[in-house]
Parts: C-alpha cells; structure tokens; sequence
C-alpha cells in the first residue's frame, strides 16, 4: 500500500478550502497550517499563466526529516505516510529546517506538526478532509498500489509533476498539469 | 415590470400552466431516503443549516459535541448548493460564531452619531425604544418614513414587520448596488429574470463566455463547482478581464479588454455573428423580435472598429464568436452577478442576454435551464396596510424600469429638499454595513444625519453600528431559526436552518426580534404566533413536509413539476413574457421609456495622467466585509493588496509589499494604507484590489485598519438611468507613497 494525492492545478482556484478544512478537523491552532495556497504566475502582460497548487507534507518517500529526528517522532507509517508521534517529540526542530517544502511547524505545544494525510480518517475509510471538502474536486488521495484507485486511475490519464524532485526526498503528491 | 422569476410558457400547455403562481407541491421526493442519523459515527450531534456566511446558502451539517461546541460544519450532500461540499467561507463559518467582538447587548447611545457611545440595555428597554419612535414617525410623518435595508435570509422577518406597520419601502443593497441591472437586461430581453442560484447549465456546457465575472475568486459555490466539472470534460472558457483572474487562468481565450468597453465588443461580437451567419437561425427566426433591427444596428460595429476601443484584436474577436458558434447551442454568456460598473450597465446585460438568444442558449443543455422551486406559503395574516406613498415618488421620472426599491434611492430620498413632502425620518438596518455597501459615503452621512432614528441588527459590529441610535445584537445562523430556503434550481429543494447551539451572550434571533417589535407596535395580528417553529411547520406541512422531517433531512428534494428542464424535443411553440411575446432584440418597451431600443457603446470618461482605473472584486475566503474579522477566514487573508502592473510600479518606483495610500479624482484619500503587489497580471491603466478591507470601527479588532477601503474610493456614482443602478466602475487612483496624515503635520 502506497498512500498518495494527487492534485488537479487544471481546477484549482485557490479558495482555501482544503485550509480551513484541516484546520478545523485537526484543530490545527488559528495562525498556523499543514496546507496552504501557493500562486505561480509566469510569462508578461498579457502573455501569461498562473498556476495555483494546494501543498502541504509530500509524505516522501526518502524522508529528509524522518532520517534527521533524533529521537524517531518522525516515522514512516502504514502506506508509507509520514508522521510525528507528538509525545516523542522535543520540538528541536531539526526537521523543519531539513524539509525542502517547509510542510512542518512547531505547534505551541511543543511538539512538531504537519499533514498527516488524515490518517484518523483515512483508517474510517473516509477520504482526507481538505479532499473532502474541495469545491472543484481537484484532489485525488488514494493507494498508488491500487491500479483501481482514484489516485491511480486519474495519474494514468494525465500529465503530472513534483515539487523539487531535485532534492530526491520522492514526494508521493502529484501535481496534474 | 414583473422581477419574479416565471416559468417557460407553453402554447401548448396553455391554461392552467400559464399562471406565473404554482401552487403547492405535495409530491414526494424518492431521494434522500438514506437515515439521517442525528448522532454521527464521532459521537457528534448534527444539525442541519444553510449557509449565512454568503448569499448562495448552501446547506450543511453542524457538528456538536457533548459540551455544545461547534467541532466543524459540513455541506449537505443532497444539496444541489454545494453538493456536500462548502466553500472556505462555509467551513470557517464557525468563526461568525465564536467571534469574541460580536455584538452581545442591546445598546442605546448616549453621544451624537458616529461617536461610539453606547450603552447597554435590556431587550424591553430597547425594544419599547425603538417602537415609541417609530410610532411617533408614524403619528407625523406616517409609516412610509421608515425604510428598511436589509441583506441576507432574516431580513424578511423584518420586511413583514415593516410592511405590517404600513411602510413597503425595503430595500436590499444586492439589488440597486449589485445584481440589478442584470435583471432590468434579462427581464427586458427574454421576459424572465435570471434569479439566484443563475439557471446556467455550466457543467454541461462547451462554452463559458465570462465577462467580468471572476468565478473561483468569487466563490459561489454551484458554479464554481460546475466550472471545473466543465474543465474536466473539456469546455472551453473566454474570460473578458482587465485582469488575469483565477478564471482567465483557466479560459482558452483572456481578452484583457480596456475597462469600460465591454458594450463595443459585446456588439461587434453580435456584428460578426450576424454578418458571419453564426447564429442559431431557427430559433432567432421562431422565438427573436427585432432582428433585422439589430442586424442593421450593428452593421459597421466590425471588429476592427471594436478593436480602436477595447484593444482586443479583430482575429481574436472573429476566433471568439466562431468559438462560440461552434459550441452553440450549449453555449453560455454568463449574466454575471455584480453589475453596476459603468451605468451602461442594463444595457451591457441587454446585449448579453441577445448573445445568449443569437446563440440559441436559453431552454438548452449547456446554456440555460429553466429552474424550479418549491412555493412556501405566507404563514395567514391579515392583509397588510396599503402604503400611500413610496421612494419611487422622489424620483418621478426616473429608473423607470427598476424592478426592486433602489438602496441608494432610499438613501438619497432621505435627505430633505424643499420639494418633497416627506423623506425618510428612520431607517432600519438589518444585515448591511450601508457605510461600505452604498457609494458616495458623504450622501449616506449626510442622510443618516437627518434621520430621527437608525435602528442596526447585526451580529457584528462594522461602520454601521457607529451610526445607529440603537443596536439589536442578533445571534448568528448557527443559533436560530430562519425561514426555510426555497429558491430555484434544477430541481426543487426545500432547506432548514435550525439553531446548532443555542444564542451567545444576550443575542436573539432576527424573527424573535422582529415580533417582539411588533408586538410593540400593536401588531400582534400579524404575529399570531409562539415562535417561529410554530410558523415553519404550518408552511412544510403546507408544502408537503413537516418540521420534525425537514429536521431529520435538512435537505428534501421534490420532484419537478414540469418536465421541461431544457426544450424537449427541437423548439417548442413558446410565448416568453415580454410585450412582443418574443425575445425582444429590439424593445419597444425601452424605446417608450425613453432609452435606447438597441444597446449602443457608450464612452466613458479615462483616467487622468497619473491616475488608473478602481478595479474591485472579491477574495474566494471572504464574503464583502462581513466576514472580515472571523478569525478562521482572516487567517487565510487578513488584508487586501493593491494589484500594479509592474511598468506602473517601475515607473512610481513601487516594491512588493510596500504601503501605500490610495487618492482618488475627488481627493479622496484612503483612511489606511494598502500593500503594494506587482503582478503581470493586470493592465497598466488599471489597479485591483478586494473589497471588504480597510475597517475603521475599533471594535473589530482583527480587521480595524487592515488594508484599505475601496468603497470609501468610490465618490463618483455613474447612475444607471434605466434602473438605478450605482455604477462604482468610474474612479481614478494615484498612488501617495508617504502617509498624508504625516504630510499634514510637517
């Protein structure tokens, strides 16, 4: 099993939805976020293009920040989602220096937060909740695994890419294109 | 002029069908026969809600714990409003609740107006407050001085206690500052107005023709959703902006039209389609009146001339309408929702309502639908006292063809002249912060100053309730009750609010506040009710549901009434309700009412050296103002930024991220700066900023002083003279790199 997301930058607007979203089923605390909004524009007036990602963890498969914690909070869990075990945490903060996406923040608890893919939800069969809030429907999550997966079936359909592949962290969200 | 959206008339199913009323239904629904459990697999309770945050109301779930509070709030998954899915305004709805700056107490002031001194009272005192002076209005002026304002599902409560007590003079600011020269447009050509949600086929269609719109930024959720369901099946989009908004992004075409020349390219599009032979010519032939008219009309309005005015090139012109053609009939030019740019405006909606016809869009898949909705009675009351006088007699000869009571009319009708026997001596103030909503604030200063009374409902405070001489705190969506939600749609759907959890502080619900005030005023005839329960339930019954079941579905879908979604089967014989019968390209109405029969292109005034063009628009985790200082959404965008064209940036020497205050023609200087953003993705004669910002009341204190304030910008009012309309597209800004106050002082 092989959890991932892929994410259509066709449909998105940007609303922020999938923001909020976590923000409320995680009681992720107001001024802080495991996903956010970025807006790339390229070209000059009136030759353009703008393209809007929702990113967030690309729960790697050569995990910079699991390597780099010293006391093991960060770990690779079932179908290769990374993780922080809170109470194992020490806040030092080395993986939040070490990530290439800056997907991590310290929680004022002390401890290390970021996406989790919705693992409690995940496990009830229910989809991530920024996934199941998105008003365009331009997120897929699933299991790579799975030939019959949404996540599967739309990345055999459709040009996508990654974000800083350079960095050879083998993130597991896909950008449709 | 009739505003009610009406129903596709039949020859065929002439008669009965032929009335505009429908009478109950009382079919019932196959769907959501699936339980809806009032305890969820968390342990959560969930009630159901639709949506207050923003007008499109889409229905929802709140989720509770044990402790009372509000864990999140899901879209109904029945709801054809979101599908199961709200926008971020909807999720963060919550924030309108806990927001610790509401309003909590009645309160009285104690200092002259706009002077925040206020102090807190009981709900009697407030309440026999109020009713005392207005009766007083009654005795000497008579009942038709008292205007209501009023924005959002609550405000019907309070328009029945007005027109109750003698006064039909409400209006709502979505109208007159808003959507109103839309329906004037639709009305005048196809007979029917467009309504909320818009009947536009987006998901199915090939061909969404945006002009202006900017959907993904403005979040109303349906189509939103709709368009990128249309992306997926490969519908092409041409967005006419002069800035590459979201929706530009994703259009096959962006035409970066120059502002305030959309009416030249909406009629050499015509010119092409007609002298090109793209047009659906049997349904023009069948359904149209006036057509060689038109054809003559806009014979030597070429591409080419076009381009001289709106720099959009004549290929791209010609590539768009063929675009368009090809996709017809499934094809949409959508009507837009905010239209009071130019004051042209009733007659750019004209000319895109006869695209639509040219194109053969209206009663076909992918171009327009004919919705339904379920007709809730009144709760029986006697009938309502006749007004003698309304705001229309201030302006005898004028916005003749309003079809809804004008804000800004209201306002300045209440300003005293000589002339007039009698203006406006109190407002009521239900859900619109009027300071920001309505253009030209000295008018609306200078109006609230001559008023004998201004009564504010809201659950937050804003400008308004700086003004008002007393406040009635209401409690927000997720704490009461509200009428149900009948509106239009595919299928007709009915939708319940109820209260989640019960009311903060000493907040009450609108409908409670409204009787309450009636009551007051002796009018307990038209509130012969306990409480609103009581009210709800009589009408479900009478539209084939109940209370208890409306609280266990949240969401009921009924069955369509007439079966013709789109035209069945080719063009059925059709009269639409319009004086000819036709869909009018000419209008002999508008002809009789002194405007142009056939749109024209009018030209507007540009800015001067210096100076760019005001261009607003919305933020898709922000509703107006109104959500401006709820915390969920503030933390996703908590200011708004000043869109340069870097040539324009380059040339004042402006960086990203700098503040800078806004002065307009009128020198007119914005209360607080703004942050600069330099982006491509704007014209050079232009700027662009998200309206909403820019608070000055201290006692929102997330959004005081944040970003600045486009409306304050907004002095020069191009009236529509058809409708009324505040066209707000007609000022100029330069930019002051240093804070002027300072200047002042040095």
């Amino acid at each position: 099993m092989r959890y991932a997301m892929a994410i259509d930058t066709k449909k998105c607007v940007g609303c922020s939805d999938c923001v909020v979203a976590c923000q409320t089923e995680n009681e992720v605390p107001i001024g802080y976020c495991r996903d956010w909004i970025v807006e790339v524009t390229d070209g000059t007036y009136p030759e353009l293009e703008l393209e809007i990602r929702s990113e967030r963890c690309n729960h790697c498969d050569n995990s910079p920040c699991v390597r780099c914690c010293p006391t093991g909070a960060s770990h690779y869990s079932d179908g290769g989602s990374v993780l922080v075990t809170h109470n194992k945490c020490i806040g030092c903060g080395a993986c939040v220096s070490s990530c290439p996406y800056d997907a991590r923040y310290s929680h004022p608890k002390g401890y290390v937060d970021k996406c989790t893919f919705c693992n409690h939800r995940v496990k009830k069969g229910q989809q991530p909740a920024c996934v199941s809030v998105c008003p365009t429907r331009c997120m897929y999550f699933g299991d790579l695994e799975d030939p019959n997966s949404e996540v599967s079936k739309i990345m055999k359909l459709r040009k996508y890419k990654t974000l800083a592949p350079e960095a050879g962290t083998k993130p597991q969200v896909f950008y449709l294109i | 002029m009739k505003t009610n959206r009406r129903d596709f008339i039949k020859i065929s199913s002439a008669g009965v069908a032929v009335a505009a009323i429908t009478p109950p239904l009382v079919k019932w629904a196959s769907a959501s026969a699936k339980s809806n459990s009032e305890i969820s697999e968390d342990g959560l309770r969930r009630t159901p809600t639709y949506c207050e945050v923003c007008f499109w109301k889409c229905a929802g779930w709140v989720y509770t714990d044990e402790n009372n509070n509000i864990k999140k709030i899901i879209g109904h998954e029945d709801d054809p409003h979101c599908n199961g899915r709200l926008c971020p305004r909807g999720t963060g709805g919550v924030g309108m609740y806990s927001d610790e700056d509401r309003l909590k107490k009645p309160m009285i002031r104690t200092n002259v107006r706009g002077k925040q001194e206020f102090k807190e009272v009981s709900w009697d005192e407030a309440l026999d407050y109020v009713a005392e002076k207005m009766q007083k209005i009654k005795r000497k002026y008579g009942p038709e001085c008292v205007a209501l304002f009023n924005h959002g599902t609550g405000g019907k409560q309070f328009s029945h206690m007005l027109n109750a007590y003698g006064s039909a003079n409400v209006s709502a600011p979505s109208y007159g500052q808003c959507r109103g020269p839309r329906e004037v447009g639709f009305v005048g050509t196809f007979g029917e107005s467009i309504g909320s949600p818009e009947p536009c086929d987006i998901r199915d269609t090939k061909c969404l023709v945006l002009i202006g719109s900017h959907l993904g930024e403005n979040m109303h959720n349906g189509p939103v959703q709709e368009m990128a369901e249309a992306i997926d099946r490969g519908a092409s989009i041409i967005t006419v902006d002069p800035r590459f908004s979201t929706a530009a992004s994703k259009s096959k075409f962006w035409l970066p039209i120059k502002p305030a020349t959309d009416n030249a390219l909406l009629l050499a599009w015509i010119h092409v389609l007609i002298y090109e032979g793209w047009f659906d010519k049997e349904f023009v032939e069948k359904y149209t009146y006036g057509f060689e008219d038109l054809k003559k009309h806009v014979k030597n309005m070429t591409p080419e001339w076009a381009y001289g005015i709106t720099t959009i090139k004549p290929d791209v012109i010609r590539k768009t309408a063929k675009e368009m053609f090809n996709a017809s009939p499934s094809v949409i030019i959508h009507p837009g929702r905010h239209a009071t740019w130019y004051g042209d405006d009733t007659q750019r909606s004209r000319l895109m309502a006869m695209l639509n016809a040219l194109l053969g869009s209206w009663g076909q898949r992918g171009g327009f639908y004919k919705p339904e909705k379920v007709k809730v009675p009144s709760f029986p009351h006697p009938d309502y006292p006749k007004p003698t006088k309304s705001w229309r007699d201030a302006f005898p000869d004028k916005y003749k063809l309003a079809g809804l009571a004008l804000s800004n009319a209201m306002c300045e009708a209440t300003i005293p002249t000589v002339e007039r026997e009698c203006s406006f001596r109190a407002w009521i103030v239900y859900g619109t912060n009027l300071i920001k909503t309505l253009p030209d604030r000295k008018t609306t200063l200078k109006a609230i100053q001559s008023l004998d009374l201004i009564v504010v409902i809201d659950t937050m405070p804003a400008e308004i309730t700086g003004y008002a001489d007393v406040i009635f705190p209401e409690c927000t969506y997720l704490e009461r009750y509200d009428f149900v939600r009948a509106s239009q749609h595919r299928d007709p759907y009915l939708a319940l609010r109820m209260p989640a959890v019960p009311p903060k502080y000493d907040s009450k619900p609108g409908w409670w506040i409204a009787k309450e005030l009636g009551l007051k005023l002796g009018l307990e005839e038209y509130f012969k009710y306990e409480s609103i329960e009581e009210v709800l339930d009589w009408q479900l019954k009478e539209a084939g549901s109940s209370l208890e079941e409306m609280k266990k579905l949240g969401v009921k879908k009924y069955d369509r009434k007439y079966d013709d979604l789109f035209f069945t089967e080719g063009l059925p014989e059709m009269i639409f309700n319009t004086p000819t019968g036709k869909i009018e390209l000419y209008s002999n109405q508008f002809a009789a009412a002194g405007y142009d029969p056939l749109p024209n292109y009018t030209k507007h005034m540009e800015p001067p050296q210096g100076f760019y063009r005001l261009i607003y628009g919305r933020a898709p985790m922000h509703t107006f103002g109104r959500t401006a200082n709820n915390e969920n959404l503030t933390d996703l965008m908590d200011e708004n930024s000043c869109w340069i064209n870097p040539r324009v940036a380059n040339e004042w020497g402006l960086k990203n991220d700098q503040y800078i205050w806004l002065k307009n023609q009128d020198d007119v200087v914005s209360t607080f700066p703004i942050k600069v953003r330099v982006t491509e993705r704007i014209r050079w004669d232009s700027i662009y900023m998200v309206h909403g910002f820019g608070h000055n009341n201290k006692k929102m204190t997330r959004a005081h002083g944040k970003g600045a304030s486009d409306s304050e910008l907004i002095t020069r009012v191009i009236v529509d003279p058809i409708m009324g309309g505040t066209g707000m597209r007609g000022n100029f800004v330069t930019f002051l790199v240093n804070d002027p106050k300072k200047e002042v002082v040095s």
